[in-house]
């Protein structure tokens, strides 16, 4: 049974992207691509990666969505659509495709144990990780303590790109208007919005919270908590208006967030040097070494959380103050 | 036919990946050129989670007592995981520098902007 409803959603999948790429209204464009991002959480989920569905759900269809609408709203709703070389084009991407289609016969089957991939390192983490860090979850095991490295250079990579994104959108648009009057932003004078998201936000961060502290135990963690905190302070920001959000939360608090959530992370590991491990050993933070990698892994995750979340806001803010 | 049914997966993955391609080659609008390299991104993560599924498996959370529990691996999901996020974040950057182009040319379509760039 489960098998006919993952085709029926890959399929589904195929079309929504084809749909995405064949419409010329952006705008239209923007929302079937939170739709993809959604079935592509429900793949992920029959899949067995639940951690990946609940970013993939938070983050694809949430947060990406409304940065694009806020570029959007700088640019263009309707591209001019322009037929030279596209013919070429789906003939060098037919080519492409039973290519790739074709080699896939080498590939193991889906949910193969005898896979290659599951061969390695994997069965050692599922072994070791009730033994060495004594949490359920062995994905936040692997990411944050076996793997802290990966996950330290990809935290600095989202604080990388944000101030990337507030370097280039940072100067006054060439077209200098005088700011608009505040009262009048925001979907306030919209009573259904108004009234429905200011019920839901106290949950969505509640929520967020759960992820961010239950991540050992569940599905959840640092990357999961933070997408779904600035979620809801985004839908915050849309209800009550630019100016109102950042009274709430200045800008400097959320730069604050970025830069001190990779600090909170690299001082974790710096303290790992200093009694006497090495760097990203969480093993020498307590008596207990199990208790050290719990400790370590919930200082670690507290600052993915606080990163993810400032940069995803930070960004947001970028985008909708240029308005 | 079960057998074949086994690499579904790897062709959706193989058709989003090219849907996503075309999208970057074909179109002359940049932020539908984001959305395809956002398809394009979003093929791989599938390819990868693809890859975790054991047979029977179950999704890699320790359960007390249960001994003979299979699960699945947590590696690719990791990896995945975390490039979900930054994903966001390049295609957020990616965005920015539309939005300063649009500043720039007063256009977003490829093709004025290579007119506008054309040296008189």
């Amino acid at each position: 049974m489960i098998i006919v409803f993952a085709l029926f959603l890959l399929t589904l999948l195929v079309l929504t992207a084809i749909a995405v790429v064949r419409t010329e209204n952006l705008f239209v464009a923007v929302m079937l691509m939170a739709i993809f991002s959604l079935l592509m959480a429900a793949n992920f989920f029959i899949l067995d990666a639940a951690d990946v569905a609940l970013t993939e759900a938070a983050v694809g269809a949430g947060v990406t969505t409304v940065i694009f609408l806020g570029a959007l709203a700088l640019t263009v709703e309707r591209e001019r659509s322009r037929r030279a070389g596209r013919g070429l084009a789906l003939g060098v991407v037919s080519v492409i495709v039973l290519v790739l289609i074709y080699a896939t016969f080498d590939k193991p089957r889906l949910g193969d144990p005898e896979a290659p991939v599951h061969q390695h390192v994997a069965p050692w983490y599922l072994e070791q990780t009730p033994e060495l860090i004594g949490i359920p979850n062995v994905v936040t095991a692997v990411l944050g303590s076996f793997r802290g490295y990966d996950t330290l250079g990809e935290v600095f990579v989202v604080l990388a790109a944000c101030i990337g994104v507030l370097f280039i959108l940072g100067t006054a648009p060439p077209s200098h208007r005088a700011p608009k009057d505040s009262g009048e932003t925001g979907l306030r004078h919209h009573l259904v919005p108004q009234v429905v998201g200011r019920l839901l936000i106290p949950f969505i961060i509640l929520f967020g919270l759960y992820v961010q502290f239950h991540g050992e135990y569940g599905p959840g963690g640092g990357f999961q908590a933070g997408a779904i905190i600035a979620t809801g302070l985004i839908l915050h920001a849309l209800l009550e208006g630019e100016t109102a959000a950042l009274r709430s939360i200045p800008r400097s608090f959320l730069l604050g967030m970025v830069a001190g959530g990779a600090m909170l992370y690299t001082l974790v590991g710096v303290a790992g040097i200093a009694l006497g491990g090495n760097f990203l050993d969480y093993s020498v933070l307590a008596e207990d070494p199990v208790k050290g990698q719990q400790i370590g892994i919930l200082a670690i995750e507290a600052g993915v959380g606080v990163t993810v979340c400032g940069a995803l806001l930070s960004i947001f803010h970028a985008f909708a103050a240029r308005d | 036919m079960l057998e074949f049914l086994g690499y579904y997966n790897y062709w959706v993955f193989a058709i989003l990946l090219m849907i996503g391609f075309y999208a970057v080659i074909a179109r002359g609008n940049l932020i539908k050129k984001l959305l395809g390299l956002s398809i394009f991104q979003s093929a791989v993560f599938l390819m990868y989670i693809t890859m975790d599924k054991v047979e029977g498996g179950t999704a890699p959370i320790i359960q007390p007592g249960a001994t003979d529990q299979l699960y699945s691996n947590p590696l690719p999901q990791v990896l995945i995981l975390t490039a979900i996020v930054v994903g966001v974040s390049t295609t957020a950057l990616g965005l920015a520098i539309v939005v300063r182009i649009k500043d720039a040319y007063g256009s977003i379509e490829e093709h004025e902007i290579f007119e506008e760039n054309q040296p008189q």
